[in-house]
Order: structure tokens, then sequence, then C-alpha cells
């Protein structure tokens, strides 16, 4: 039988993996709409508009399904977690509370304005409005980042009968691992909006849709990725660094190495047994891990059986960290690849490039969540390092409660999901045979499309 | 504890008490009147296009008007930790029904817009039963509340005519949202739904307010005592008088030119100020009726400084903005257009 522990992290993992998929899009999704919106602004030229427009109510969608599924995190503290706040609260309340405060209401309250009052407002208000909502979600990956960092690398703050209380905020939220995660993070959410815009684009190529829309969107997406793959690795390599100073038992599950040795090797791929503490089956490059990790070729690598009974389960650390790095691969090659044919093809790509590119629509979600499990488990078993053990926090609400919550929260999530992927589609669809005229600059009170309602795309 | 020994230490609870009060009724409103709006949405084939109209009234605002629960339950969180512990524990169950209620009419929202033609009829139900949850669970939990969060047969009795009476004044904001952002045929049906649901909410009001001091020994004594007790009347009485002059007004709405139109809006605003001053009273200074106050419930000082140092400055902020966007939107409500 399942004990209350069990199920609410299988409640928190499941409403926190389903929550991060949409700011993942929609944190670098507005900074992309404010770049189409500005870029229209500046040129006039109207397919700008048309991209913007399409992408604009992917971004609503997208962001509903980021409100509705935040709104469940806040309540999940004080209902499945008491321990938590009663032990940390004074830190995680404030930063909880500035998100709050300083992105949620900037984002929902220009948004209105963003999606709705492009006739109602003058255009550069309304342009104004799409850098609002940029910003606000990107000040909201802020907060949350630092409150997460915290807990894996807390500073700043001393114990007091049992109860953490700040002694300096600006080392609170800037501990150790935030400037590395948080950068991180925005970089993933780049590469994944990114890819969900060249994915999506490419699609409606493939359904024959013969506009210019949809090629200036797949060559924005693919070059952003082309730029930032690379930016990633490198940032992820920081990362990684700093992990390896401040959670050593992190990185040994991550990179498979059971004993302290020097020139240890990296693993393309191996079965770790936590049982027997060791590994089946390896494929290694030698001394490589001791290079990536000290940037020497005999470096000191901290082994798990220095931490027994006190690291993080070594399997989804090792397979994560590799499906993580293996999409991360991938996205790089695609993107180069791509950027490359829209060079030599001057701006057409071949089928079967856009089909690899339709492939990779999701690619991004993957990578995200492999690399947060990774970063998550690899905390275990505190929830907040050193200081609050997971087992800890946890409500003493019987598991059939939970299991109640867990349930019907699986069960909306699934008819969710599909809603989703499917609306994204049909939405592809009917861009496909929208026509489209647009000559004139958008006015406060007069219309952008010139074209008689009826072929209006589906106005909300 | 008398005020001039109170210390900054003491006034930081009071001062964040009044915020989180803040943002639950400004949530009551807002919020309000878009459930009451998803609540009313008349489902018959030959409807659909004043449920476009009706969802368009709200589109660009229930976003936002959510995030008062976010802050309002966040507050609760950040200075009255070992009180939001509490609360949600014995409210599990219907939390999470609560948020299911939410998810269905936040996501509704934005499918039935884009979602093929024929899948619209299921998102704007979607919408409704969504809106319809959300409300009563909210009621069910405000019964459990008051009540002290007891088990008992009258309690679930109490709390099940607080989810109907909390139905009823949301219906009652939304509709009279509605005669303000409407015209024409829509606006007088809407101005019908605001006579009905207007003496639901008050048949539920008065219940409320009668059990609330029944079954609250010391609400009893809080309301009765004299002299507070003619300052204490002074608001089941405007309340009385706001329900009235509703009655009498929207007998003869819609007028013409549109005239008084926002009269009713502000009338039910006036009813939800009355009834939550009345809930405040009632309560305060404890945040969990009968177990604990909000200096028992306190976080610690310097983080409640920190945060208050923030809220200072970003709640007139956002308070502004809000104000901006309303400005932005005034006016009957448009066919919802991305552009």
């Amino acid at each position: 039988m399942l004990d209350t522990l069990v199920l609410s992290r299988m409640q928190f993992a499941a409403n926190i993996s389903f929550h991060i998929l949409f700011p993942t899009i929609t944190i670098a999704l507005g900074w992309i709409l404010f770049f189409f919106k500005l870029r229209f602004d500046q040129t006039d030229n109207p397919v700008w508009m048309r991209a913007y427009r399409f992408w604009v109510k992917v971004f609503a969608l997208t962001f509903a399904l980021g409100v509705v599924s935040g709104i469940t995190m806040s309540f999940q503290f004080g209902t499945n977690w008491p321990g938590f706040m009663e032990t940390v609260g004074n830190i995680a309340g404030p930063l909880l509370g500035y998100e709050v405060l300083t992105a949620f209401f900037l984002e929902a309250t220009f948004l209105g304005i963003m999606l709705f009052g492009i006739n109602r407002v003058p255009s550069k208000i309304h342009t104004l409005s799409a850098l609002i909502v940029a910003i606000g979600t990107t000040i909201s990956a802020f907060w949350i980042l630092a409150l997460n960092s915290w807990m894996h690398t807390p500073a700043g703050y001393e114990m007091r009968d049992g109860v953490a209380h700040v002694t300096s905020w600006l080392e609170v939220i800037f501990n150790p691992s935030f400037p590395y995660r948080f950068t991180h993070m925005l970089l993933a959410s780049g590469l994944t909006a990114a890819f969900f815009v060249a994915g999506l684009s490419a699609y409606r190529i493939l359904q024959g849709d013969p506009k210019l829309a949809p090629r200036l969107a797949l060559k924005t997406g693919l070059v952003l990725a082309a730029i930032l793959a690379p930016v990633q690795a490198f940032v992820g390599d920081l990362h990684g660094l700093n992990t390896f100073e401040h959670q050593p038992q992190k990185i040994a599950a991550m990179e498979g190495v059971w004993e302290t040795e020097r020139g240890a090797p990296l693993l393309l791929f191996a079965i770790p047994d936590e049982a027997q503490r060791t590994n089946h089956f390896e494929i290694a490059i030698p001394k490589m891990a001791s290079l990536i990790l000290t940037h020497e070729l005999d470096g000191e690598i901290r082994g798990l059986n220095e931490f027994e009974g006190n690291h993080p389960p070594v399997k989804p650390l090792f397979f994560g960290f590799r499906v993580m790095v293996g999409m991360g691969v991938l996205m790089l090659a695609v993107a180069w690849t791509g950027c490359y044919l829209l060079l030599r093809r001057r701006g057409e790509l071949p089928v079967w490039m856009l089909k690899i590119v339709v492939a990779m629509t999701f690619s991004g979600w993957l990578a995200t969540l492999s690399g947060w499990y990774v970063t998550e488990i690899g905390r275990q078993p505190w929830l907040v390092t050193g200081v609050l053990p997971t087992a800890d926090a946890v409500t003493p609400l019987a598991p059939a409660n939970v299991g109640f919550s867990l349930t019907m929260y699986l069960l909306v999530y699934v008819v969710l999901m599909s809603a989703y992927i499917h609306t994204l589609r049909v939405m592809a669809r009917k861009s496909v045979k929208v026509e489209e005229f647009e000559t004139e600059a958008p006015q406060a009170g007069g219309k952008l499309t010139n074209v008689p309602d009826a072929t209006e795309e589906g106005a909300a | 504890m008398t005020m001039e020994s109170m210390s900054f230490a003491d006034w930081l609870p009071v001062i964040f008490i009044g915020l989180m009060g803040l943002a639950v009724l400004i949530y009551a409103v807002l919020d309000g009147y878009d459930l009451g709006v998803g609540i009313l949405l008349p489902m018959d084939a030959s409807d659909e296009s004043q449920r476009d109209t009706m969802i368009a009234s709200i589109g660009p605002f229930w976003d936002a008007n959510e995030t008062w629960l976010v802050l309002g339950v966040g507050l609760l969180l950040i200075a009255f930790p070992s009180a939001h512990s509490m609360v949600l524990m014995n409210l599990y169950i219907p939390t999470a029904i609560m948020l299911i209620g939410l998810i269905m009419r936040g996501v509704a929202f934005d499918f039935r817009a884009k979602a093929a033609v024929d899948h619209k009829l299921t998102w704007d139900r979607t919408f409704k039963i969504g809106s319809l949850l959300t409300s009563l669970t909210q009621g069910y939990m405000l019964g459990q509340y008051v009540m002290g969060f007891e088990s008992s047969w009258s309690a679930q009795l109490f709390s099940a005519l607080s989810a109907i009476g909390v139905t009823a004044a949301y219906s009652y904001i939304g509709a009279a949202w509605l005669i303000l952002k409407t015209e024409g045929k829509l606006q007088r049906r809407a101005v019908h739904w605001t006579r009905l649901a207007g003496r639901a909410a008050f048949v539920g009001v008065v219940a409320v307010s009668v059990v609330n001091p029944l079954v609250n020994p010391g609400v009893f004594d809080r309301w009765f005592t004299f002299p507070l007790v003619m300052f204490a009347l002074l608001v089941p009485m405007l309340c009385f008088l706001a329900f009235t002059a509703n009655e009498i007004l929207l007998r003869r709405l819609p007028k013409v030119d549109d005239r008084h139109c926002w009269i009713p809006f502000v009338n039910v605003l006036l009813v939800f100020l009355l009834c939550f001053t009345g809930l405040a009273f009632s309560f305060y200074p404890e945040i969990v009726p009968g177990k604990l106050d909000i200096w028992q419930a306190a976080s610690a000082t310097e983080s409640l400084q920190f945060i208050l140092v923030g809220a200072a400055i970003v709640v007139p902020t956002i308070l502004a903005y809000t104000v901006f966007s309303y400005r932005v939107f005034r006016g009957k409500a448009t066919e919802l257009r991305y552009h």
C-alpha cells in the first residue's frame, strides 16, 4: 500500500511536471511575440503581424494552462507539505509572495490588453503590453528559481528552534546555485519555445500552407535554436561545475561513479545497480568525466560510496541526465542543419527536414522535464539540503485523501494534455486555409485585417 | 492588548490580515462576477451568440481576477503559515475539487474559442460546470470555516446552505455585471437574472447571519454588546437597504439611453462589502475561529517586514494598472478578437 509520503510526492511531481510544460513555452514565447510585434512596428511588413496573430493565440492557450495548473501549486504547500512552511516558511513565503506581487498580476493584467486590446489602445501601448507580459513571465521565473535554488544550496539564514530565519535576503536570493539554474532554465525555455514555434510552423508548411508567415516563424525558431543550443551547452557545463562543488553526491549519481577516483571515465551508457553498488554494461571514454568536471585529466571525483545512505537514487539521475544531454545534442544538430539548409535553399526546407522539425516540436519538453527530474530527485533525501528531510515535511493526512486528489488530477491532466495537442493541431490546420490580405498599419479603433468578417480566422 | 502598548512587530500581523482581507474581498467581487457569468451561461442551442457575448464580457479580466485568489492564499501562506496549514488540511477535499473547477473553467475559456466548432458546446458546458463547482466549493469552505471545521450533520447542513448562498451571491454580481456590459435582449435577460439571484442571495445572507451568532457564542456577544451594537446593526441595515434599492430599480431597467445600468453592480458591490465587513467583525482577530489568532499564527517579524516593503510599493501599482485595464475595456462588451 502506498503511504501518504509517496502519494504526496507523486502528486507534487505530477502537478509540477504538468505545470512546468506551459511556462517553459510561455516564458520565451512571450519574448518571441514581442519580437514579432516590434519588427512589425519597425518594418510595417504585414507578415510579422500575421505571425504575431497566430502565435498570440497559441500563447493565450498555453498561458491559460500554465495559470490554472499553477494555482494548484500554490495550494500544495499547505495541503500536502505543511512541514515545509513550518520550517522554512520565513524564506519560502516572501519569495513566493514576491512572485505573486511582482509577476502574476503584471502578466495577467497586461495579457488582457495584449490579447484583446489591439484595437483599443495605440499600437505602441500594445507593443509595450507585450513587452510587459514577457518581462512578467521572466520575473516569475526569477523568484521561483531563487526559491528552488535556495532549497538546493541554502544560504543567508540561521536556524533558531528548528525554524529557519533570514540573516541576509541578498544571500538567500542570490544563493550559490541560483545564477546558474536561472540562466539554464531561461535558455531551456528559449530552446523549448524555438522548437515549438519551428515545429508547428513546419507542420503548417507540410499541410500545404503557401503563406509567408509560417516560413518566417520557422526561420525565427531555427535561428534562435541554433544560437541558444551551444550557449546552453556552455551554461549547462557551468551549472554542472557548480553542482559538483555544492552537491557532489548528485554529480556522482549522474555520472554513475561509485568509488572515489582520479581520472574517472565518462560513461556513455551503463546500467547502474544500487544493490550491488556497481554498473553493468559500461561504455566509457577514459578520463573524460574528470576532465569535464575538474578540467584536469586525473582530477578527483568523489564516489557514491562516500555518501552511502545519504545520496539520491542513482538510476533516475543517471538516465535522466543522459536523456537531457542527448536531447540537447539532437537539438543542436537539427537547428544547425536546418539553418544551413535554409541558407542553401533560400528559405525553403526540403520535406524530409520539415518532418524532422515537426518531430522535434516538443523536444524541449522532454529535455526540460528530464533535467528537472535530475536536479529534483538529485536533492533527495532532502527537501531543503541539510535543513529539512522530505519525509519530515509531509502532511499527516490519510493516504485515501491524497490518493483521491491524485487520481483526480491525473485524470484531468490526461484530458487537458490531449485537448491541448489536439487544439494546436486544429489551429494550425485552420490557419492553413485562411486567406489574409493585410496592407495597412493597425490603428486604435480601426481594423487590422481589412477583410470581411467572414474570412477572419477564429475570432474568439 | 491595548493599542498604545502594541509595538510595530505587533502591528505587522494586523497589517497583513488587512491586506489579506483586501485581497479576499477583491477576489470575491472580481472573480465573483466572472464565476457568476459562468454559472448563468444559458445552454440552449439558440443561445450561442449570447454565450459568446457573455464570455467576451469577462475575457480580458478573468485571468487577473483569479490572481487575487493566489494573492489571498499566498498572503495566508506567507504571513500566517500555521493557519494556512490548518485551514487547508481541514479543507483538503473541497480544495482539490475547487481547483479542478478552476482548471476546468480556465482552460474551457481558451479552448472554446480555438477548438473545432463541434467541440465548442462541450467546452461551454465545461465552463459552466467548472464555474458552478468552484462557487459551490468556495461557499462550502466558507461554511466549514465559520463552523470551525466540524463534521457534524448540522455543520454540514450549514455548509451546504452557505454553498448555495455564495453561488447565489456570485450569480447576483455576475448578472449585475452583465447589465452593465451588455445591451438589448441579453441585457433584459440579465435584469431578470439579477432579480432572481438577488432574492436567493438575500435569503442566503439572512440565513448565514442568523445561524452564525447562534452557533458561535463569541460572535453573538460581539454583535450584541452595548454600545457597539448600535454600530454593528448598521451593517445589516445598510445591506438590507442595498438589496431593496436593487429590487426596486431592477423593475425599471433597462431605461432609455441605458441610464443607471451601472447602479445594480454598485449595489451588489455594497452588499459584498457589507457581508465581508460582517464576517471580519465576527472573527477578528481570530484567523481560525476558536483556534488561532493572528499573533499566534504570524511568521517571523523580519520576513513580514521584507514582504511589507514590496507590498507597500506593488499593491498600489497593481490597483493602478488594474484600473487602467478596466478603462481600456470600458463600455459594452464587444466580440473578442486577438487582433
